[in-house]
């Protein structure tokens, strides 16, 4: 580890030496960042609340830092073949770094370019494993990876149940059959068996369409198996008819727990199902309510966004942010947007004054970020509310849900 | 499998079925009559629904009752959009059409996006999570409404062909185009009606659905999918068939759901329209052409 | 090769200076255009290709295919996961993607056409059978469903063509081959005798079938050609992005962008789709680029112009853009036809 350290800082000094002979758009004092994110089209709700994120960064980051971003926009319309073709266009414009995209399909796509033009690339959100698998060097991301939000997730679930002094025996499972969903339905099948601190069993499967407008056949099936809680992996608009379906059915519940996965936290979530939002948990990447640099963004954004609350855009805009945050402090420690010495300087990050919770920002040798945690995010008064782990809670877990009748 | 969950679901992908009939029913009328590949139907729904959700949360007014003032403004709009821009593409080729109707559904999908942006709006009415309760069976509320509504709506439109002057006349053009130009009918005016008939239609169905589900701007292509789907299983310009290809699709989704697997569910519908085109092309209460 | 010498002897002097001039312009293109122009470039071929092939299904027999995607995606996948899970290189898994394609068109075509299928009623059945395949293929483990299947990509500085690796402009390169060779592919068969069935088809099909031509043989040679052909197209699709999703590559999305471009640019014709294909790259990007550049950046202004062009194109040039815009620059009765 320690002669691994002192080569790169070798590289780093010899790389920084021959700096000055560097073209001299390298030298310009703005980092020129690629935003890529999806504004149009099927993500379109997702990728808006991002880039509310990337809005707000250039001046905390000023501040901050006091690195100059410039923002590129770019729309990648949710579609794969259009995010290729930007973020070529955002590299030949100047940019020095791209950021993106979400949406798994695209990130792999804007990773392929930024890997063959040698362009630094970091990913705010996308959870596909394969990412950064691929050998890249010029590809970091700093979000978990589905396993990893997985495994957080389960280990959040078996914190809920101590904490609250619950043992319920059995669970069942539902999910969208999407990639994410399929993604985590592996590693559920995977993980669950070895992880014998959790009391319950997965006595039956539902997987549905994300698509689908009608979960009533799905719930039907879900409430026949009698099971205690239901264990979830959705999306946000499945959430909701779940939600609205379980009271049309009057189904007898625990609670819902999500081991990782968008939705329920989400703010049309509360707004479409108001009081019966309230006591879902979604154990997924959060900020730290109580860190520094999260009431400073949390200013900024009220600044900016007066309509609009952090806590409804919590990961989307927290990530987004550490994105561009990363990019910044590289670019500080570089000195140049250059290429080859922003991405050494990337790789060598450690931020340790971030707001997503998780050990410092720090890449390993395939780009991506471990330290990334979870929190237990539940739904109460119609807000998320991190509830666990103790050390950043803002309120008491509760579980079951009041709604619950013991039999 | 209990019996009484066997029912359940029957019973739900029955009212469903309904609720996916009347969203149908308007494009049996248009593509049965017209002759027009509507594939801007789905985008006609979404409006419909986020003139529904407009109406409830600046007004107060519940969808059911929305029905009748969103039905008679898409009725004029219909009317106006086959009197302009359809009528002069009804001799041209079907793929002419096809692209014509994809570009309007782009322009529709995208001008709600910038209107009412990217996020699912709904309506929260005091009845929406009800359900009735007889023995082991629930019926939920919403659903029950829709599916009434959905007959009603049938019924008056299938009156209205069957009894009504024009409404004759409409069938009659259906039937046969010189023949009826011949015998002195002014077809491109009853095409025109027919089209705001069947925007009507869509436009009563989009205030039932936003009961059940929100409305976003790209739920249009799923609807578009799913009504000719029903309308080609249940038969052309047959409104009884656009209402049994909704239950049986319906059905059938929710059956496949329950014995296989819930994610495959569409799978069993596109299956059931290669058959019934293969097999009776007609669909199952159309008239062969 | 009688039909080939009355291909070139139909392009009269002008029409064939002209051909030539954007033969080589495309050849020597590439050298000047930058990442993204290349990128687009290689767009507007694929689209041209992909059209063309299209093209022989509708132009020529008039079989309208809404469903085209399916065949990109079987080709597509057929080939990836001949790589991934057997090691088989894509020259050989080539000939596989195409076998494929071709099974899954005569399935296709054996039903529809034993049974009379014919118009919209058609092009809803190959929807369907698409749509089908695309939900089919979510939740097909052994190609990775909904989770997609990733390509390594290999290395990008030499060009090796036998395993379709290399820098873009090999595949630009590639992909040029294809669609010159779908134009006169297509150009060929629509001089010989096949070409003439289908047109007569396409005409009329019950006064073919009276003159004795097997109506059902030859709409089955339309779709399975058309079909292999487009199955090709989706090798590259697969070698070029190295990820595949069912939801993209199925989706009926994908099937509309196929045929947006011959319609734009003329059916029939065989220099339509790949005026077209260029018609509607350059709208699109000149679109998203003229809204930006006046600020007026809010999601979904692009798509609307872009409707609304094409609704234009579409009301007052029925025949397309390209035949109205050969009579007036007086390429030949017939240029390219």
């Amino acid at each position: 580890m320690k002669r691994r350290n002192f080569d790169k800082a070798l590289a780093a000094t010899a790389l920084g030496a021959l700096a000055p002979f560097q073209i001299a758009r390298a030298q310009s004092k703005k980092l020129r960042v690629g935003m890529l994110l999806p504004l149009s089209g099927y993500e379109g709700f997702i990728g808006q609340s991002c880039k509310k994120g990337s809005d707000l960064a250039p001046g905390v980051i000023k501040e901050l830092t006091g690195v100059d971003i410039e923002l590129m926009n770019a729309d990648t319309e949710s579609n794969v073949q259009t995010a290729r073709s930007r973020a070529e266009r955002l590299i030949d414009e100047g940019a020095n770094v791209l950021v993106g995209a979400f949406d798994s399909g695209a990130t792999a796509a804007i990773a392929q370019v930024a890997e063959q033009r040698g362009v630094p690339f970091v990913v705010n959100i996308a959870a596909a494993p394969q990412i950064t698998e691929q050998g890249y060097k010029f590809v970091f991301r700093n979000f978990p990876t589905a396993v990893e939000l997985l495994r957080n997730g389960l280990s959040l679930v078996g914190d809920l149940f101590q904490a609250t002094n619950e043992t319920p025996r059995t669970a069942v499972y539902m999910h969208v059959n999407d990639t994410f969903g399929q993604a985590m339905t592996k590693g559920i099948d995977a993980m669950l068996p070895k992880l014998t601190r959790l009391p319950f069993k997965i006595v039956e499967e539902v997987a549905y369409d994300p698509a689908t407008k009608d979960l009533s056949v799905e719930v039907a099936k879900a409430k026949a198996s009698k099971a205690e809680f239901v264990l979830l992996v959705c999306r946000l608009n499945d959430a909701i008819l779940l939600r609205r379906e379980i009271v049309k059915q009057r189904w007898n519940i625990m609670g819902i727990v999500s081991p990782g996965s968008p939705g329920m936290y989400e703010e049309q979530f509360y707004r479409s199902l108001g009081k019966l939002s309230d006591y879902c948990i979604s154990n997924v990447p959060w900020y730290n309510p109580k860190a520094d640099l999260t009431e400073t963004v949390d200013r900024a954004f009220s600044k900016m966004f007066p309509k609009d609350k952090l806590m409804y855009n919590a990961l989307n805009v927290g990530y987004t942010f550490e994105a561009l945050l990363v990019a910044a402090d590289a670019f500080k420690r570089a000195g140049s947007g250059a290429a080859q010495p922003l991405a050494a300087a990337i790789r060598s990050t450690d931020i340790t004054n971030r707001m997503m919770l998780g050990g410092p920002i720090k890449f390993n040798a395939k780009g991506q970020c471990e330290g990334n945690l979870s929190a237990c995010v539940e739904n109460l008064n119609e807000q998320p509310m991190v509830v666990l782990p103790q050390a950043a809670a803002e309120a008491k877990p509760v579980f079951p849900w009041p709604a619950y009748k013991r039999t | 499998m209990s019996a009484s969950l066997v029912v359940n679901v029957l019973v739900s992908g029955v009212l469903t079925g309904l609720v996916y009939g009347l969203m149908a029913l308007g494009l049996s009328v248009i593509f049965g009559v017209v002759r027009v590949v509507n594939f801007a139907h789905g985008e006609m729904m979404a409006v419909a629904m986020y003139a529904a959700v407009w109406l409830f949360t600046s007004a107060h007014v519940d969808p059911i009752v929305a029905i009748v003032p969103v039905a008679i403004a898409f009725f004029v709009l219909g009317y106006a959009l086959q009197a302009s821009l359809i009528n002069p593409m009804i001799t041209r080729p079907e793929h002419s059409q096809f692209i014509l109707l994809v570009a309007i559904a782009t322009i529709i999908s995208n001008l709600l996006l910038m209107e009412f942006g990217p996020n699912a709006l709904s309506v929260q009415t005091s009845y929406q999570l009800d359900s009735y309760e007889i023995g082991p069976l629930l019926f939920d509320k919403a659903r029950v409404f829709a599916g009434i509504a959905a007959v009603v709506c049938s019924a008056m439109l299938f009156a209205f062909f069957r009894f009504a002057r024009t409404g004759k006349a409409i069938r009659a053009c259906a039937d046969n185009y010189l023949g009826a130009r011949v015998v002195g009918l002014q077809v491109k005016r009853l095409y025109a009606l027919t089209f705001g008939l069947g925007a009507a239609c869509v436009a009563a169905a989009g205030c039932m659905m936003v009961l059940l589900v929100d409305v976003t701007p790209v739920v249009g292509p799923s609807y578009t999918l799913l009504a000719f789907v029903i309308v080609i299983v249940g038969g052309l310009g047959s409104m009884g068939g656009a209402l049994l290809g909704g239950v049986l699709i319906g059905v059938s989704e929710a059956l496949a759901g329950l014995l296989f697997d819930p994610a495959m569910k569409s799978m069993f519908s596109f299956a059931l329209l290669i058959l019934v085109l293969l097999f009776r092309p007609q669909g199952l209460l159309g008239r062969k052409t | 090769m009688n039909t080939l010498r009355e291909l070139l002897a139909s392009l009269h002097g002008r029409s064939r200076v002209l051909l030539a001039l954007l033969l080589l312009g495309l050849l020597v293109v590439p050298w000047f255009l930058n990442a993204y122009l290349l990128t687009l470039a290689i767009m507007i071929l694929y689209l041209a290709y992909t059209g063309q092939a299209w093209n022989v299904m509708m132009g020529f027999c008039g079989q309208l295919s809404l469903g085209h995607a399916l065949f990109v995606g079987l080709g597509a996948y057929t080939a990836a996961a001949l790589l991934f899970h057997f090691q088989i290189q894509p020259w050989a898994g080539l000939w596989v993607a195409i076998g494929v394609c071709v099974l899954a068109a005569a399935i296709v075509g054996a039903l529809a056409f034993r049974f009379g299928i014919s118009g919209v009623y058609f092009a809803l059945l190959t929807i369907a059978f698409a749509e089908f395949t695309r939900i089919g293929f979510e939740n097909f483990q052994w190609v990775g469903a909904t989770g997609g299947l990733f390509l390594k990509v290999g290395q990008r500085e030499h060009i090796d063509l036998l395993n379709l690796r290399g820098p873009p402009i090999m595949f630009y390169y590639v992909i040029l081959a294809l669609a010159a060779f779908a134009f006169v592919f297509s150009g060929w068969l629509l001089r010989s005798r096949v070409g003439y069935y289908w047109q007569a088809i396409r005409e009329n099909e019950d006064a073919a079938q009276a003159l004795g031509i097997n109506t059902f043989l030859w709409k089955m040679a339309a779709i399975t050609v058309s079909a292999a052909m487009t199955g090709v197209a989706g090798v590259f699709y697969a070698f070029y992005y190295n990820n595949l999703f069912p939801d993209q590559v199925f989706h009926i999305s994908s099937s509309i962008e196929i045929i947006l471009a011959p319609i734009i640019g003329g059916l029939g014709s065989l220099f339509g789709p790949i005026f077209g294909a260029a018609v509607i790259t350059v709208l699109g990007e000149g679109i998203t680029n003229l809204v930006g550049a006046l600020g007026f950046d809010i999601p979904g202004v692009k798509q609307v112009f872009y409707g609304v062009a094409l609704m234009i194109v579409i009301l007052f040039l029925p025949d397309g853009i390209w035949p109205p815009l050969a009579r007036r620059l007086k390429l030949g009765p017939r240029s390219g036809r």
